[in-house]
Order: C-alpha cells, then sequence, then structure tokens
C-alpha cells in the first residue's frame, strides 16, 4: 500500500496524504502520467473521509502535481512543473538529510530535531540565550 | 460540496425531572459530512439524537432537521422518513430471521435499494436463514447498517455504532460508512465516546460536555488551529493573565509554561516575547488532546 496517513498526528489528513503523495512521485512510485487511485476505492482503502481525499486531490492539482482529468480520475503531471517540483524537493532532500545527519552526531534525538524543525518553520527562534 | 444545514439546532434545552439534560446545545451539520458526536457518557448525546428524532420533546429551543421542525408531529413524519436510524441497542426484531427482516422493511420504504442490499448481504457475509437473535453483536450491527443504507437515506443518524464491537468489526463498519457516503449523497451524524474513530472518518466534530456544544468545527481546521505554546523560563514560570483571544487552558509547572491555544500560536507568541522565556516551541495537538481539555473539569 502506497499511503498511510495517521489520524492521531495531529496533523491534518489531507496534508499527509498531499505529502505521501508527493513522496511517491519523488521516490518514482509514482511516475508522471500515471492514475491515482479514485477517491472512493481510495476513502474506502484507508478508511478515512471521501471529502478528505477529495480535498488533498484539489490542493494537488493546484500545485500543479496531479490533474484531475472529469470523469476519469487523477493522474501524475507530466508537465514540467511537476518535474521541478521535484527536482526542488530532492536538493532540498540532499540539504535536510546533511542537517539532520549533524544533528544526529551531536546526540541530538529524531524527536528533538522534529520539533526543532516545527518551531523554525513556525517562525520561532530562541526568545533568549541560555545562561552558564 | 453544498453548504446548506442538514441538522441545526439552537439553544436547545431538556430537563428530566431536576435532571437538565441539555442546556443550550447549538450544533450545525452541513450536507455531505460525515459528523462525529463526540461526548462522555451522560454528556447529551442521546437525548439530541432522540430530539432530532421526535422521541423526545425539547423543553425549549429549536431543532431542525432538513429545515423541518423536529418538535412538531407532521414535520417529523417527514423527517424520520428521509432519516435512517441505528440506535445504540440496534433493535431489530429478534425472531425474524435475516432474510425475513430485510424483505418486512424493504417492504416499508418505496426507494428501497435492492442494489445495495445485495451489496452489503455479501459484504457482511450475513447468514441470510439465521434467526436475528442468534447473530453476534457484530453481525447485528451490520444488519441494522444494511438496513438504514438500503432505505436510500438522505441522513443517517448512528448512535455509537461501534460500541461492544472488536477491532476487525470495527474497521469493517467504518469502511462501510466510509464507503457509503462515497457513492451515495448521504451525510452522517454518529455519536461516539471513541476518539480515534471520529479521527479517522469524520471531517467535522462537535464535542459536547454536560449539555452544550463546547467545541464544533471541520476537524482540519481544528487541526490547524489548535496548537500547545510551550515556553521555559530560567526561573519559576510566570502566571501570565494572557488577553489573547483563544486561550483554552494555561498551566505551569515548574519553569515550564504551557498554552494550549484554539486559534494559532501567534498571538500568544506576541504576548509571551514580554515574559521573557529562554526558549518557546509551538506543537502540534491531537483530538485527543482537544477533547480532554475541553470536558475535563477541575470543579
Amino acid at each position: 500500500m502506497l499511503f498511510r496517513p495517521n489520524p492521531a498526528s495531529g496533523v491534518p489528513i489531507y496534508l499527509q496524504l498531499m505529502e505521501q503523495v508527493k513522496h511517491s512521485i519523488e521516490t518514482g512510485a509514482l511516475r508522471p502520467g500515471e492514475q491515482l487511485p479514485g477517491i472512493r476505492p481510495l476513502a474506502e482503502e484507508l478508511v478515512i473521509n471521501p471529502n478528505t481525499v477529495a480535498k488533498a486531490y484539489r490542493e494537488l492539482e493546484h500545485e500543479g502535481v496531479i490533474e484531475l482529468r472529469q470523469g476519469a480520475g487523477a493522474f501524475v503531471s507530466g508537465n514540467a512543473r511537476a518535474k521541478e517540483l521535484t527536482d526542488k524537493v530532492r536538493a532540498g532532500q540532499t540539504v535536510v538529510a546533511a542537517v539532520v545527519g549533524r544533528l544526529r552526531a551531536r546526540g541530538v534525538t529524531d524527536e528533538e530535531i522534529r520539533r526543532l524543525f516545527e518551531a523554525e518553520l513556525a517562525g520561532l527562534r530562541k526568545t533568549g540565550e541560555r545562561r552558564g | 460540496m453544498a453548504d446548506s444545514l442538514v441538522i441545526e439546532t439552537a439553544d436547545l434545552r431538556k430537563r428530566y425531572d431536576d435532571v437538565e439534560a441539555l442546556c443550550g446545545l447549538s450544533l450545525q451539520v452541513p450536507a455531505g459530512s460525515i459528523c462525529g458526536f463526540l461526548g462522555r457518557n451522560g454528556a447529551g448525546k442521546t437525548t439530541t439524537i432522540k430530539i432530532l428524532l421526535g422521541m423526545a420533546r425539547p423543553t425549549s429551543g429549536q431543532a431542525r432537521v432538513f429545515g423541518l421542525a423536529a418538535d412538531r408531529p407532521e414535520p417529523s413524519v417527514a423527517i424520520r422518513r428521509r432519516t435512517g436510524f441505528v440506535s445504540e441497542d440496534k433493535d431489530l426484531y429478534d425472531g425474524m430471521t435475516v432474510e425475513e427482516i430485510v424483505r418486512y422493511t424493504a417492504a416499508f420504504y418505496p426507494h428501497w435499494r435492492v442494489d445495495l442490499e445485495q451489496r452489503y448481504l455479501r459484504k457482511f457475509e450475513l447468514p441470510s436463514g439465521r434467526k436475528v437473535k442468534a447473530l453476534s453483536r457484530g453481525m447485528r450491527t451490520k444488519l441494522a447498517l444494511l438496513l438504514a443504507f438500503s432505505r436510500g437515506a438522505e441522513l443517517l443518524i448512528l448512535d455509537e455504532p461501534t460500541s461492544g464491537l472488536d477491532p476487525v468489526v470495527t474497521e469493517e463498519v467504518l469502511q462501510a460508512i466510509v464507503g457509503h457516503v462515497a457513492g451515495a449523497a448521504t451525510t452522517v451524524f454518529f455519536s461516539s465516546h471513541q476518539i480515534a474513530e471520529v479521527d479517522q472518518i469524520a471531517d467535522r466534530v462537535a464535542i459536547v460536555d454536560r449539555g452544550r456544544v463546547a467545541v464544533a468545527g471541520a476537524l482540519e481546521d481544528l487541526r490547524e488551529t489548535y496548537c500547545r505554546v510551550q515556553m521555559v523560563f530560567d526561573r519559576d514560570a510566570p502566571e501570565p493573565a494572557l488577553r489573547t483571544p483563544g486561550v483554552v487552558r494555561t498551566r505551569r509547572d515548574g519553569r515550564v509554561l504551557s498554552v494550549l491555544s484554539s486559534a494559532g500560536p501567534e498571538g500568544i507568541l506576541d504576548e509571551a516575547r514580554a515574559l521573557g522565556p529562554v526558549s518557546t516551541e509551538v506543537v502540534a495537538v491531537t483530538l485527543k488532546e482537544i477533547f480532554l481539555e475541553t470536558v475535563r473539569h477541575e470543579d
């Protein structure tokens, strides 16, 4: 099975699903032009709300990652934008992998790394200097 | 998705002798949604459902289903004609066989969907010749769902549909609900105290606590707007009087100050900066945390 969102994580399920679709494209599990599962079968398979699947697909279409063809279903985009996105994400992955590697080497745990990333993305910095 | 409301109540109150079961319950369920009605035992879930179905009269306030007044006899009949209901006890005629009860129920509904009946008979693997009273709890639940689905109802009201079921049957029941909604223009309103299943299949939630709706909205919105801001100080955490709207709860524990927000972190971060924390982080919260923080009271 390709996708596995975790409803209890606190992260919106449609965002998780979007990430997992993008990840599948990055890794080559899904290729340009290939069809994604329909909304109903995917909702049934993952036992999640069909409106959530529909929302993820709409957002992915908006980002140019997939195309929704009337009556035919959802397909991975074959256009340059999807390619560009893949390259960009791949470049980012290299940077992130290097940073994560360095943090781990310093003994920072994965959970701490995750929180540091989340705090950084939320626009936070340390608001004071630690003393000592 | 149309935004019309299938269920709408305003300031609903219900008093049984000296017990106030509902005290100003306001609820909106848009068409096409799967709405989880989450609350502790005795919070008012079943009373609300009874009022929606005309099985109990509100002491005051309004309840509308399909825009029809639920507390008036004629509209109530129309509501029940368009609504499939599965009670917590899954009351069915025990003396009939599966096949007999399906035929018997079908006779009442001119829009009975034989295709759905056949689909769910196969999917649920219900033994057509077995007496209802000899069915397991899981099979009984599946049969009740089959009867509700096959009616072609526009609204399904399910009172604790998975109570007493094992995890495998629970998953099958949730899957059937999701599949049914995806294939038909149906709204589902289901009560539960299982946070995980609401998390899994609902797109809307209403958390009921002590007779009123304490938190309601689209689950994705709640997941995006609720968060916890955690601040660490180099001294005992101050006791701030945060004025930012959306502060649900503030906890102090030694040098740590933790604030649960229902309106994103920004306002709290702005205010918190003045307090001079050593570090600040924002953590996502789960529906379980939202639920527990809402219904837990320090009496």
